[in-house]
């Protein structure tokens, strides 16, 4: 975990021309209280932070060099690295690992393309916007579990609209295919407005000017769209796709109300359960969460390198 | 593009249909489980979407076992004790990203922007682990706990960018003008800064609405299991029993805190969400 480190000279710098604009005329006795201030402050935050994150995550390193099994702790012995040949060489893993990239990669890329043209409708609309607003927020807000439940009986025979209409002969929820479809589905559905809304205050930052100069010059929509829009919207479309990425593959609530995992449906996170809750083995649950944590961060920072230095937070000195 | 061309009536109908197929898309669900709901148990299989016989039977089915109404409690519990400390820490937080300077400033942004990112099932295991050997394991505070951590860099980032926002030189007039400090931010500063705070404390509480994934595994009976896990429990009163109906119902319920707040604080939710993400 490495944070960005500040740099003392520039802050130094920035205490004496900020305290002087803001506050009171610089005084080196001022920039002290202020830093004492600051500190205090933040704090309970990182306190907080750091200890429920940090110090779990470093005893779950410590728990997976372990064979640790709480229906026989007294076989606990330290392994070494075993565990997480275990766990690498095994192929329900590997499946999770898979399921968990198929639905991250295709529904944000369905959401991507969804999420703006709803951004389009929610910011250009001309009738009823305040309304399209309204309704696009309840996926958002509603309970992951209780839509899950919604389609998950939309999709049974019997009780379901649609399974009674698209698939009256099949139990789609127990094939896999379709039902890695309904789990996408499903999570598409309720994670679409997030990213909308993450466009649309991109969409924002669009100067109107800009596109009506580009409009007089002749250019076209779709033009005005790839030449005008997408460079502005950059930093908006990163923080979208960087956030909406991380979060599919943590993708949980879904799966286990709508499969439970059954038929290779798992994913890592559920996985990751199954393993801790239905089998208590704290030694094999706790590589897997390592594992996680590490994809985690190689996701990350390959986002960051992609799409070089408009990651978030890189813009927040200016900003003041 | 719409904004170039003359409003004429063929836009605004297409616009309009446009608009009815994004409602139309994002209501579905929650209009399923609404008419799952009211069905009696014989009618619930027959795939209609209007209920043929409206029942209130599964309601008063669900609120007569302790098992939802004591989980409705630990949630509405928790979620409220794990917003009011989110957002008062994420608020002191916030006010001195947004004024001060102090080093470790970034380094606290940074910080925050990793636990957003960070996946939560690997904390699972060693709070799991931790919880039991502290005793939090089935309690209120070990679920407090981790949501405090994960709606924390929420509060921060929402709030700093809202705080950005606040004219503070009206501090310095009002103490001009005589007020004293307290006074100042009292009268002056809190009320411009109350919309982002109450802003953040929908996001979070929504945020610990939501919750299934701590919630199923870091509890184990009624004294903290939320609604949402006592939902994905439910098994109806006897096992030869459907709990479909119950479970919509229970759903509906949960969902309703939701819906009202959506209603009522639409703007806000959609600026606290923008501003906190995109500007920082």
């Amino acid at each position: 975990m490495t944070a960005p480190s500040s740099q003392p000279g520039a802050e130094a710098v920035r205490v004496q021309t900020g305290g002087a604009r803001r506050r009171r005329p610089a005084r080196s006795e001022g920039a002290a209280a202020e830093r004492r201030l600051g500190w205090l402050l933040c704090a309970p935050a990182a306190v907080v932070m750091v200890a429920v994150t940090g110090y779990p995550i470093l005893y779950s390193v410590w728990l997976s060099l372990q064979r640790y099994d709480l229906r026989f702790p007294d076989d606990r012995e330290f392994v070494g690295l075993a565990n997480y040949g275990t766990v690498l060489s095994n192929e329900f893993w590997w499946n999770a690992f898979f399921v968990t990239m198929l639905i991250t990669v295709v529904s944000v890329a369905i959401e991507f393309v969804l999420g703006f043209g709803l951004a389009l409708v929610m910011h250009r609309t001309l009738v009823g916007r305040g309304l399209v607003r309204t309704s696009a927020l309840i996926p958002y807000g509603i309970v992951t579990v209780v839509a899950a439940f919604s389609w998950r009986y939309a999709w049974t025979p019997g009780t379901g609209y649609l399974a009674n209409l698209f698939t009256p002969e099949q139990a789609p929820l127990t094939d896999r295919a379709s039902a890695l479809a309904i789990i996408i589905l499903a999570e598409v559905w309720k994670t679409t407005p997030f990213m909308a809304l993450l466009l649309m205050a991109g969409l924002a930052l669009v100067p109107e000017d800009l596109l009506k100069a580009a409009a007089v010059d002749g250019a076209g929509a779709w033009q005005r769209f790839v030449s005008v829009m997408l460079p502005v919207m950059k930093p908006a479309i990163l923080v979208a796709l960087l956030f909406r990425t991380l979060d599919a593959f943590r993708i949980f609530d879904n799966i286990f109300i709508l499969t439970g995992g059954a038929n290779d449906t798992s994913s890592v996170s559920m996985l990751t359960y199954t393993n801790l809750i239905q089998g208590l083995n704290l030694g094999i649950g706790s590589t897997l969460s390592v594992l996680i944590f590490i994809t985690v961060a190689i996701i990350a920072f390959l986002f960051v390198k992609l799409f070089g230095a408009a990651a978030p937070g890189s813009t927040q000195e200016g900003a003041r | 593009m719409a904004a170039f061309g003359e409003v004429t009536t063929g836009r605004k109908w297409r616009w309009g249909l446009l608009d009815a197929a994004v409602i139309a898309f994002a209501l579905f669900p929650v209009l399923w489980i609404v008419s799952l709901s009211f069905k009696t148990p014989a009618t619930i299989a027959d795939g209609n979407f209007i209920p043929r016989e409206w029942t209130l039977e599964n309601y008063q089915n669900i609120f007569e076992t302790a098992l939802f109404t004591r989980s409705l409690i630990n949630s509405i519990g928790i979620a409220l004790i794990s917003t009011a400390i989110a957002v008062v820490l994420g608020m002191m937080a916030a006010y001195a990203v947004a004024r001060l300077d102090f080093p470790g400033k970034r380094a606290l942004i940074g910080v925050s922007l990793l636990i957003a990112m960070f996946p939560q099932i690997s904390l699972v295991t060693p709070l799991f682990e931790l919880w039991r050997d502290l005793r939090l394991f089935d309690t209120w505070p070990g679920l407090i706990l981790p949501y405090i951590t994960f709606a924390l860099p929420l509060a921060i980032y929402t709030q700093s960018a809202f705080f950005r926002q606040i004219p503070w030189d009206l501090e310095k007039a009002a103490k001009m003008d005589g007020a004293t400090q307290a006074q100042a931010f009292r009268r002056v500063i809190a009320p411009l800064a109350a919309p982002g705070v109450v802003t953040t404390a929908i996001l979070v509480f929504i945020f610990c609405w939501n919750d299934f994934l701590f919630a199923v595994s870091l509890t184990s009976t009624e004294a903290s299991r939320t609604a949402p896990v006592a939902l994905s429990f439910f098994t109806g009163d006897s096992q030869f029993e459907d709990p479909t109906g119950s479970i919509s119902a229970a759903a509906v319920v949960i969902t309703i805190p939701i819906i009202i707040f959506v209603l009522l604080f639409q703007r806000r939710i959609v600026s606290g969400l923008t501003s906190g993400a995109v500007k920082g």
